[in-house]
């Protein structure tokens, strides 16, 4: 006989495993699919997970693909940590993005060293100014940051259609909706000749130690904690609960941000309609899969990145239809949410009485 | 004896053919990139159209659906130009800038842009179809259908091609009928049918009772069968979603550009060019008419449909005025193709201003 019990505690060991648990029935349920679907489940798999990054091209991309997810989800760990919603990371993206653009636009056809860490800069205030918005009306007007953040998005969304089809389109572009292709200088370095790796990744790598420090050996961080486990216990322990808010928003979208900086200094190289395949929501899986840990982040971002690269191997190597890929990113944070029932309750298996 | 011969006759052609297909068949490999699903009965969905009938002319193809503009069309392009394609696709305007960085690279790889405009390398072409022909039957037929003399027009970008169709739609329409006004929406999307739908409602609120479109869902002829006004089809035909309401549609028809340039990759005779082609070469058809049209105009648009394939009848001869009054077309002349390219104003009897 199957008995659920509740657990006195939850699992520590258990926090960490169900990630790989809920990857592992990813996989066996994606097979499933596969095999419904008419497909050999283990070519498929093959074509899914292993294909894309068999060379030094395809592991590349998978580095490209991961650094604004990576990006992005540490500093959403920094909200979610501190049980502040915020959904909205796409729009920080957008608007960090249409900061740096235009900056890099302002120095078009100019060349000079000082100009990239200004066009980097710029897109980091401005996700900092967009993630404000929510911050500022969570605190002094107590709206929920939830539906704020994520209105914005679509916000965002229209002033970059608006600037790229109007007043920032490219003059010798047919008014097509598109701006000019920033200069040299005003993009990041690719690492490798003939690879799109670009020098991003180091953005990312700083965000993760810079995490990792904040969240386990400051103050703020311990603040953070406390507030995440329980708010009354913040309040109670006197902690500027605004302040913090409002910081860690900040953090968030500066770091959301960067990842547009990312994406449009470097394998884009202009603004156009649609610079992000939703890294800003996708990063939210990224985020809970690595359970908010800076470490277990980088590895979600890379699990979350080969859904991307397979999807697109697999349609074209066996035909299987490219949507795959989402139903992917959407099975692991099922499994995820699922198998977190375990953190909480055991199964025991007790022999049957007669 | 007759039976026979002929019988033999026949089989051996079909042996013939079928041979020299295989012939062809046995190298070359067409890649299709598309920016939507296969299944949206709009843009990717005749392009994908297009695709079947170069496989059923012996060729191999592969696709890849729903790549966005963003950072990943590149490496969709590289992979594709790496796995042994020798001739690419792209069909979404976004796509051009990867695709001729790309191109760069693969130099033995053909590359075939459609709607754009950058043929940076020797092996990128570009490919467009004179949509606006199509637009010059769907505005003769608005304008003489029509009763409330107002017709309403959902938009898609502000961008030459789109204001171009709603110029020759116009124009087409206002010469059946003088007194008509084409009201706009901006619906800055060419795929969202919630917003499509939302946008067809407004403009029969303000008293539209033909709605023409220049985005890709079926939900606003599916809403113009709802409020019983007419509605054209845009990209493939749209009838059976709305045979009340449909008169008719202009059908993008790409597959027999895409045979006959697999085909010239196959014989090495493919070279750069640009490619912009109406009703006459086949890549505008217009579907079949409904029968709610009086019999007049349909044998008048059948005319009208013949002479815009041979060149008689032009979809902008002047005299055109735009909104304000200043002559774009004089008397007796026709818009030239650079005109149409880069045309971003309205003409006269379009109401409000092209968003800035």
């Amino acid at each position: 006989m199957i008995k659920i019990v509740k657990r006195d505690q939850p699992s520590r060991a258990i926090f960490f495993f169900t990630p790989v648990l809920a990857i592992f029935l990813t996989l066996v349920a994606g097979g499933l699919i596969f095999f419904i679907l008419g497909f050999k489940p283990f070519e498929a798999l093959k074509f899914f997970f292993i294909v894309p990054i068999a060379d030094k091209y395809g592991f590349s991309e998978l580095l490209l693909k991961a650094t604004p997810l990576c990006l992005i989800a540490i500093g959403l760990s920094f909200c979610f940590k501190s049980n502040n919603w915020n959904i909205g990371a796409e729009g920080q993206l957008t608007f960090g993005a249409i900061v740096s653009g235009g900056v890099a636009l302002l120095f078009y056809e100019q060349e000079g060293f000082y100009i990239l860490p200004i066009v980097i800069l710029a897109g980091a205030i401005g996700g900092m100014l967009y993630a404000s918005i929510p911050a500022i009306l969570k605190t002094y007007f107590n709206t929920n940051e939830i539906l704020v953040s994520l209105m914005l998005v679509y916000v965002s969304k229209l002033i970059l259609d608006y600037l790229v089809v109007g007043p920032w389109s490219n003059p010798e572009g047919f008014n097509f909706p598109e701006t000019r292709q920033f200069s040299d200088s005003a993009k990041l370095p690719l690492l490798f000749e003939g690879l799109r790796i670009h020098a991003g990744i180091f953005l990312a790598l700083a965000a993760v130690v810079i995490s990792w420090f904040v969240f386990y050996k400051t103050y703020l961080g311990f603040q953070m904690k406390v507030s995440g486990f329980s708010l009354k216990t913040a309040k109670y322990a006197g902690y500027k609960g605004k302040k913090m808010i409002i910081l860690v928003f900040l953090i968030s979208g500066a770091c959301a941000g960067l990842a547009g900086v990312g994406e449009i200094t470097g394998p884009i190289g202009q603004l156009h309609r649609e610079i992000s395949p939703d890294y800003g929501f996708t990063a939210i899986i990224v985020a809970f899969l690595g359970r908010l840990h800076p470490v277990g982040i980088i590895f979600a971002s890379l699990v979350v990145a080969i859904t991307y690269l397979g999807a697109e191997t697999a349609q074209i190597f066996m035909q299987i239809p490219k949507y795959t890929g989402q139903v992917f990113q959407g099975m692991i944070l099922f499994f995820l949410l699922a198998s977190d029932y375990l953190l909480f309750f055991k199964i025991k298996f007790i022999g049957s009485k007669k | 004896m007759h039976k026979f011969l002929i019988r033999s006759f026949v089989s051996s052609l079909v042996l013939i053919f079928t041979l020299t297909v295989a012939a062809v068949a046995k190298d070359v490999k067409a890649a299709f990139v598309y920016i939507g699903p296969t299944g949206d009965h709009g843009w990717t969905y005749q392009h994908d159209v297009g695709r079947k009938a170069v496989e059923a002319a012996g060729f191999k193809t592969t696709y890849v659906e729903g790549v966005p503009e963003s950072a990943d069309a590149e490496r969709v392009l590289r992979q594709l130009a790496n796995s042994g394609h020798d001739v690419i696709f792209t069909t979404s305007f976004g796509y051009m800038n990867p695709t001729n960085k790309v191109a760069k690279e693969f130099p033995n790889v053909k590359f075939e842009h459609a709607t754009g405009y950058k043929r940076e390398h020797p092996n990128v072409s570009t490919y467009a179809a004179r949509f606006y022909e199509g637009r010059t039957i769907l505005g003769t037929i608005a304008g003489t259908m029509t009763k409330s003399n107002v017709i309403g027009y959902v938009a898609s970008f502000p961008i030459p091609e789109v204001i171009r169709g709603i110029n020759s739609f116009t124009l087409a329409a206002q010469k059946v009928n003088p007194n008509i006004k084409t009201k706009i929406v901006w619906a800055f999307t060419w795929y969202d049918p919630g917003k499509e739908a939302e946008a067809a409602k407004a403009l029969i609120d303000q008293g539209a009772d033909v709605i023409a479109q220049h985005t890709d869902s079926t939900a606003i002829v599916q809403m113009a069968e709802k409020a019983g006004v007419y509605a054209f089809g845009q990209a493939s035909d749209m009838d059976k979603f709305a045979p009340k309401a449909v008169l008719t549609s202009v059908e993008n028809n790409w597959g027999p550009y895409y045979v006959d340039r697999v085909k010239a990759v196959a014989n090495g005779t493919w070279n750069q060019k640009d490619t912009w082609h109406g009703i006459g070469d086949g890549m505008v058809v217009i579907s079949d008419l409904d029968s709610q049209m009086p019999a007049d105009l349909r044998s008048k648009v059948k005319k009208l449909q013949a002479d815009l394939a041979s060149g008689k009848v032009h979809s902008f001869t002047g005299p055109i005025y735009d909104q304000k009054g200043n002559l774009m077309v004089a008397e007796g002349k026709t818009a030239d193709d650079g005109m149409l390219a880069g045309m971003m104003t309205y003409v006269k009897g379009v109401e409000g201003d092209i968003p800035k």
